[in-house]
């Protein structure tokens, strides 16, 4: 008596479970996105405001509305301030719905662009151009970082394809972690044989101070471009997101979904990286925590990670400058720090989430 | 016994290869570098009859750094053996665990803190960060052990903790890593990419006794390593304390992969290759399987770092990028083989 009474439980529990991983939730989702707009707004003028010469919100409305070229600080917010703060976000975005679109796609939990060794790709063919090419154009190391993207996520697919049992999350990580040792590897030999290390060592930490306006110009296409194609690609995510059977079953056409995908991964990953460097982990995080916050459907994911992704960056930028001024932490270091403890939560629960 | 015999006979040989091979990439590695050297002046040398150049060359430079490599080669096999023996998973390794970056974060700490400059360590502190390293690698493999830990530590949990300490230590390295000179900078990155820095004797004494108790003592400890192989169940049938043995294992991979990694940095794959390959050829018993990775493992470092100081000859490779690149693609083969 007592084990069918358990055994009811537990099969009502699954079927709790189970209706828990087909909720969608679209007041969520809207209310992230409408207070997600709000506080993006307001830390991007946050970060506009604070570095090492504060500047108040009421010079930074005047710099809005009434740009004044002879002010020093109008200068400041125009030439330094505005692009980082901009880059901030759109290098959060790119970076969180890259890893949406990559989890999602792939039914792997632990699918993000730096974990699956596509920022260290990036990296890699950025330290060959400013190694063998120093005079080349933001534009130059934008197509350089898109190869270096492509390349290895072509090698850890391919990994994938040919090894036996398929690529579990285990040994995606590992094949991840594999790939980026051996890019790695040869970009610091590269670094240290042409004397560059600390130029590149810092922009591989990954860091949006510096930013010029001229990538700020080169994100906003790719931004547009890449996210539109998310958000049209995102029903079809969900609906691949079920199983391959259940995809085709519904008339899909599976493989131009995940060939779109993978050129909409490779394109903002590209992007986050030829700017930022590899910042870790915001592709594995935000796309979990927005999974958790607003369902499975993608077309809420996917604007939801934009979001999500772009607060939380920016936020990351702003704590780069304030944890130990007049020094810049690489923003990297902090987004790990955030990142790894979720990690190793994740790790642990291996065989349920996994 | 035929059949024993047989085995031992084939292993003996394979080690005497092993010993021969090491031999020549010795007298190879003495022979070439900034400076060539001809083979016959080695010898004179050598001997004592030599150049005064030459001898400076030979055994101020060359000798002490070609002994580190076999030394630390050695070491970092035989813990990456030990570790794939303990975690009962072949893909384990000082360097994928984190406790190459555990150790370097200690030695990084510690010449951020009370060096200053890498360019004056005093003599004691070249024996003092073995052991900052051992304790910085103590620290990662506990923190590594207990993470994982949620009754009973699998392989897998193991390895996923593993990358996410790694991750976090590699974070703290930076941070660490952008507030020294540029000389210091420099210096800290070639060492952490794996780099025979301290090519002379002293650095040589600093690692030689751990690697001279440690591996022996590792080999004594075989018997245990054959039976956790056989699984949790078996070994405690056969009476074993098999979470105690577990961990004084798991404390002289730590300990040799932290001296290694005081004096070599963080080389990586290492720990990964040597044991494989001293499987395939001698079998998987650890009595003589552990001697055949100390041998294969003091084998591969020293042609990479050969290859390493001769490749681009006007500058020098730092070793732990010429094992990596040759580590990775062979680790993942092993990745894609495995079920």
């Amino acid at each position: 008596m007592a084990t069918k009474e358990s055994e009811e439980e537990l099969t009502l529990t699954q079927v709790e479970k189970r209706q828990d991983k087909i909720t969608t939730r679209p007041f969520i989702a809207t209310l992230i996105l409408c207070i997600g707009m709000v506080s993006l707004v307001f830390c991007l003028g946050a970060s506009i405001s604070l570095g090492a010469v504060d500047i108040d919100f009421n010079t930074v409305w005047e710099w809005l509305f009434y740009f004044n070229p002879e002010l020093t600080a109008h200068q400041i917010i125009q030439e330094i301030r505005m692009p980082r703060a901009l880059a901030a976000g759109l290098v959060g975005a790119f970076l969180a719905v890259s890893g949406a679109i990559m989890q999602g796609v792939t039914k792997n939990p632990l699918a993000s662009p730096s974990i699956m060794g596509i920022s260290a790709g990036s990296a890699f063919m950025i330290a060959i151009a400013f190694a063998f090419f120093p005079g080349t154009s933001y534009f130059g190391l934008m197509v350089w970082s898109f190869v270096g993207a492509g390349m290895a996520a072509c090698i850890v697919f391919m990994v994938g394809a040919f090894s036996k049992g398929g690529l579990s999350p285990v040994k995606l990580a590992l094949a991840g972690t594999a790939v980026t040792a051996f890019l790695g590897s040869i970009s610091s030999g590269i670094a240290i044989y042409f004397n560059v290390a600390q130029d590149i060592s810092f922009w591989y930490a990954g860091g949006v101070a510096g930013t010029q306006w001229i990538s700020v110009q080169l994100m906003i296409p790719i931004a547009i471009i890449g996210l539109l194609l998310a958000l049209i690609l995102a029903r079809s995510i969900t609906v691949l997101n079920l199983g391959d059977d259940v995809a085709k079953g519904l008339g899909q056409r599976t493989a131009v979904v995940r060939v779109l995908s993978t050129i909409v991964v490779l394109l903002l990953t590209g992007a986050a990286v030829s700017v930022a460097g590899t910042v870790g982990f915001i592709g594995l995080i935000i796309p979990h925590l927005t999974r958790f916050l607003v369902g499975v459907d993608y077309r809420w994911i996917i604007p939801c990670s934009a979001i999500l992704g772009a607060l939380l960056l920016v936020l990351a930028d702003i704590g780069a400058r304030m944890i130990n001024p007049p020094f810049e932490t690489p923003i990297g270091t902090i987004t790990a720090m955030i990142g790894v403890p979720f990690f190793l939560y994740f790790a642990r629960r291996e065989g349920r989430g996994l | 016994m035929e059949l024993a015999r047989k085995t031992r006979k084939k292993s003996l040989i394979t080690l005497g290869i092993l010993v021969v091979l090491i031999f020549i990439s010795f007298l190879i590695s003495l022979n070439i570098g900034f400076s060539r050297i001809a083979p016959i002046d080695v010898i004179k040398t050598l001997v004592g009859a030599g150049t005064e150049k030459n001898a400076l060359v030979l055994f101020d430079f060359r000798l002490p750094r070609i002994v580190i490599a076999i030394l630390i080669g050695a070491g970092l096999a035989v813990s990456g053996a030990i570790l794939q023996g303990v975690a009962q998973n072949d893909l384990a390794d000082p360097g994928i665990l984190g406790i190459n970056s555990g150790a370097g974060l200690a030695v990084v700490i510690f010449i951020f803190f009370f060096q200053g400059s890498t360019t004056t360590l005093g003599v004691l502190s070249i024996f003092i960060m073995p052991l900052a390293a051992l304790a910085g690698g103590l620290i990662a493999a506990f923190l590594i052990y207990t993470l994982a830990w949620k009754n009973g530590v699998t392989p897998v949990r193991l390895i996923l903790v593993g990358i996410g300490v790694n991750a976090a230590f590699g974070a703290a390295l930076i941070i660490f890593q952008l507030k020294m000179d540029p000389s210091d900078f420099m210096q800290t990155t070639i060492w952490l990419s794996g780099s025979i820095w301290g090519s002379n004797w002293n650095f040589v004494l600093a690692v030689l006794p751990w690697i001279l108790i440690l591996i022996p003592y590792t080999i004594y400890k075989a018997s245990y390593l054959n039976v956790l192989n056989l699984g949790d169940e078996v070994a405690t049938g056969l009476g074993a304390a098999v979470e105690k043995e577990r961990r004084i294992l798991l404390f002289l991979a730590v300990a040799l992969a932290g001296s290694c990694v005081a004096v070599g940095g963080g080389i990586s794959f290492l720990g990964l290759v040597a044991p494989h390959l001293a499987r395939r050829l001698v079998g998987p018993r650890y009595q003589i399987m552990l001697p055949t990775t100390a041998l294969m493992g003091a084998l591969l470092l020293l042609v990479a770092d050969t290859i390493g100081r001769n490749i681009l000859s006007t500058s020098e490779i730092a070793v732990g990028i010429v094992v990596s690149t040759l580590g990775a693609p062979y680790f993942i083969y092993l990745l894609m083989k495995t079920n």
